[in-house]
């Protein structure tokens, strides 16, 4: 586990040396898949216009459509349950499916694994930093690290939130949420030290209404900006822009849900991998089991700025995001939890894979991940 | 058929009961006709051939090894959740709780297995400590829903509602909390059982036991509730409450008896989402298995054998819906609305009960 992590980190900080070398190095030389057409299944755990995670994966899927020798097959609204598991077989043995994405964080463990091992000729691929090289060779894992972008969205809000309070709708206290979390604050603090990231947790990934009463009772409570890591956002930057507050988007652009507040959004930029994916399976050569990566490489991107934001805040963000491009860290210590324990001593790469185990919010987030 | 028709007043009791039963089965198959034919009309409305819907059906439920297996797969939790709506619908209580004492029965059954599989215990004992403590979740998450209805004149329908709630919440405290793995840091899971301790698929099939569970209790049920005095019993009190009362029966026990059998039902049908697909509790459990139930035994009117093909029947459906969505382009959503057409006109069939002559005809009137 902990080699392949290493591993990958030099990949990444050798950065521009490009996708298609950055499986090289963990010894997975490309195999020419020769003629065979690709026929690509792709599994969504939610409706593919969800204005979230589904809507920005389904988009960038369209790239691989318009390769020749590929034929895409889609199937939404999969639980991450056993029905994963039967979708995917029925892609398999029904429509000869020989490459499956799964775009579902649980749709890995265990489902995927015991697939990649029942169907060793079908190639799998899934978006979420959990593939290591103990796992079936047939399957493998593409992620961007969002949290970059969350980082950028803490910049810009917090200079345009007249009070310095932040309210964030979060799903469940994991840690991808919990870095998203974590760098909106420090986003917001490297402009505004006093700025403070209220969380509260729903408990499930897609709940709308309790969305809504979080948000709601996150304006109560005086803040003045809302975000959110949900699936579908679209609940939350609605009910901000109706309260009057302004609002930082995620997974996908909610700029024209909120024409009054929106600031700016953190969003996925899955074409760049799609788009790789596509040249690949045109060439016939067989996909690397791990491509991950952020704004340095062109993976993640934050939504064209809104009404909401204010003429510093769009310099600030600007600048930031060319900071993160040039590898600027997140995360520099020493940090604290707003337990007060000391959880980051030194200076983090921001790819150091340390941060995917994040258990903790940072001083200055208001909430508790129990 | 004429002769007998007009000839037979009261003469062959073994026609009029062919002819009641003739009825049972002819009212819901002409329901699901008439839905069909009704979906045809809603899919030639979005420009879609009515006969490729129906033949990717068959493709993806039955037509290869591959599509059986997965319908039965499918089949296997809806069997035992139909089930749990079945029985106690016999005693006239409309229970919809099957969802959460699947949830908690899945969840009994994982967390008694931690400490069992940790000190490296019998797999038998294992397992059979497992089904018990999954069966008596179940059980007792209906009994209390049963014992409201009895003692406070509570309404089972809504008790067993909000009991769900408060089943997967139960699970989401102990899972996300104490009995939480470390190592499931994404999805917070008890701690796997292991494949040692898992229940096994059926010989040359994919397809697990929960299936063959699903098939004898099906059984055992039909005979308990048509076949034996406390079936009868139960079925008295479900037409009349008070005649039952009235005639001395125990109606408190029968219907805390019958919604034992549901919850236990249930919570069998989470044992076997955790020991033979899941591995370990998570949030994965909650996966409308016992909601649908509601809808296999409606169009099963209650009967614990039609449950069996009522819920191939919907499983079939769910495996094809996938099929249909990738080859017709249609929403996920379309299977949904077949689901919820047949149950719309299914109740609405049940007022032709007792009302097509043919199948009155000899019965005495």
């Amino acid at each position: 586990m902990l080699e392949t992590k290493i591993s990958r980190r030099s990949i990444l900080k050798s950065g521009a040396a490009g996708f298609a070398a950055a499986a090289l190095p963990l010894g997975f030389a490309t195999r020419a898949m020769a003629q065979t057409p690709v026929i690509l299944g792709v599994v969504y755990v939610g409706p593919r216009d969800d204005f979230g995670w589904n809507q920005a994966q389904s988009v960038a899927i369209e790239v691989l459509k318009t390769v020749p020798n590929v034929t895409v097959i889609e199937e939404e609204n999969v639980p991450e349950t056993d029905a994963v598991t039967q979708s995917m077989e029925s892609m398999i043995n029904l429509d000869g499916a020989n490459l499956i994405l799964g775009t579902s964080f649980g749709y890995f463990d265990p489902f995927m694994i015991d697939l990649a091992k029942k169907y060793p000729d079908v190639q799998f691929r899934h978006a979420a930093p959990l593939w290591n090289d103990t796992m079936p060779m047939n399957l493998g894992s593409y992620f961007a690290y969002l949290n970059q972008a969350h980082y950028v969205n803490g910049v810009a809000a917090g200079l345009s939130s007249p009070t310095g309070k932040l309210g964030f709708v979060a799903a469940k206290p994991i840690p991808t949420v919990l870095s998203n979390i974590n760098s909106f604050l420090l986003g917001a603090r490297s402009v505004n030290p006093a700025a403070t990231v209220q969380v509260i947790f729903t408990g499930e990934w897609s709940m709308p209404v309790r969305e809504a009463e979080a948000a709601n009772a996150l304006v109560d409570a005086g803040c003045d900006v809302l975000t959110c890591h949900v699936d579908g956002p679209k609940v939350v930057i609605e009910t901000a822009e109706s309260r009057g507050v302004k609002c930082c988007g995620h997974n996908a652009d909610q700029g024209p849900l909120a024409p009054n507040g929106f600031i700016t959004g953190a969003e996925y930029k899955w074409v760049t991998i799609y788009s790789m994916f596509a040249d690949m399976l045109a060439k016939g050569e067989t996909l690397p089991n791990v491509v991950v990566g952020g704004y340095h490489n062109d993976m993640v991107q934050n939504s064209a700025y809104g009404a909401g934001a204010t003429p510093e805040a769009i310099a600030a963000a600007d600048a930031a995001i060319a900071a993160l491009k040039g590898g600027m860290p997140i995360y520099v210590g020493p940090l604290k939890d707003n337990q007060g324990n000391l959880v980051i001593e030194g200076t983090m790469d921001n790819y150091d894979p340390v941060l995917d185990g994040m258990s903790y919010l940072l001083e200055g987030v208001i909430g508790s991940t129990t | 058929m004429a002769d007998i028709t007009t000839g037979s007043f009261g003469g062959g009791a073994s026609t009029v009961r062919l002819r009641a039963a003739l009825e049972k089965i002819a009212i819901p198959v002409g329901a699901l006709i008439v839905s069909a034919l009704l979906f045809s009309v809603f899919l030639l409305a979005l420009g879609k051939n009515p006969l490729t819907f129906y033949a990717l059906i068959w493709q993806g439920g039955f037509a290869s090894s591959f599509s059986i297996q997965n319908t039965l797969q499918r089949a296997a939790p809806l069997i035992l959740t139909g089930l749990a709506f079945a029985v106690p619908a016999t005693i006239g209580l409309t229970m919809i709780g099957a969802e959460g004492a699947l949830v908690l029965g899945g969840f009994a059954a994982a967390a008694i297995a931690v400490p069992l599989v940790g000190a490296e215990a019998p797999v038998a004992l294992t397992m059979l400590i497992m089904v018990a403590f999954a069966m008596a979740a179940g059980a007792m998450l209906t009994m209390i829903a049963g014992w409201l209805r009895h003692a406070r004149g509570v309404n089972e329908t809504i008790s067993t509602l909000l009991l769900t709630y408060i089943a997967i919440a139960t699970m989401n405290f102990f899972v996300e909390g104490m009995l939480r793995d470390p190592n499931s840091a994404n999805k917070p899971s008890t701690v796997p059982i292991g494949d040692a301790y898992k229940v096994g698929t059926i010989p040359g099939t994919d397809v697990h036991w929960g299936l063959a569970a699903g098939l004898v209790l099906a059984v055992l049920l039909y005979f308990l509730m048509y076949r034996t005095t406390f079936g009868f019993a139960a079925r008295v009190t479900g037409g009349n409450p008070r005649a039952a009362l009235a005639q001395g029966l125990p109606v408190g026990k029968l219907i805390l008896t019958c919604a034992a059998i549901s919850g236990a039902c249930a919570g069998l049908a989470g044992y076997y989402e955790v020991a033979a697909i899941h591995g370990q509790a998570n949030a994965s459990l909650v996966a409308g298995y016992g909601f649908t139930g509601i809808l296999v035994a409606f169009l099963a009117r209650q009967n614990p054998l039609a449950v069996v093909p009522v819920a191939i029947l919907f499983g079939a459906l769910d495996a094809s819906g996938g099929l249909i969505q990738r080859r017709m382009d249609l929403p996920d959503a379309t299977i949904q609305v077949l689901q919820g057409l047949i149950f719309v006109v299914l109740l609405a069939s049940e007022t032709l009960t007792g009302r097509i002559r043919f199948f009155q005809a000899g019965a005495g009137k």
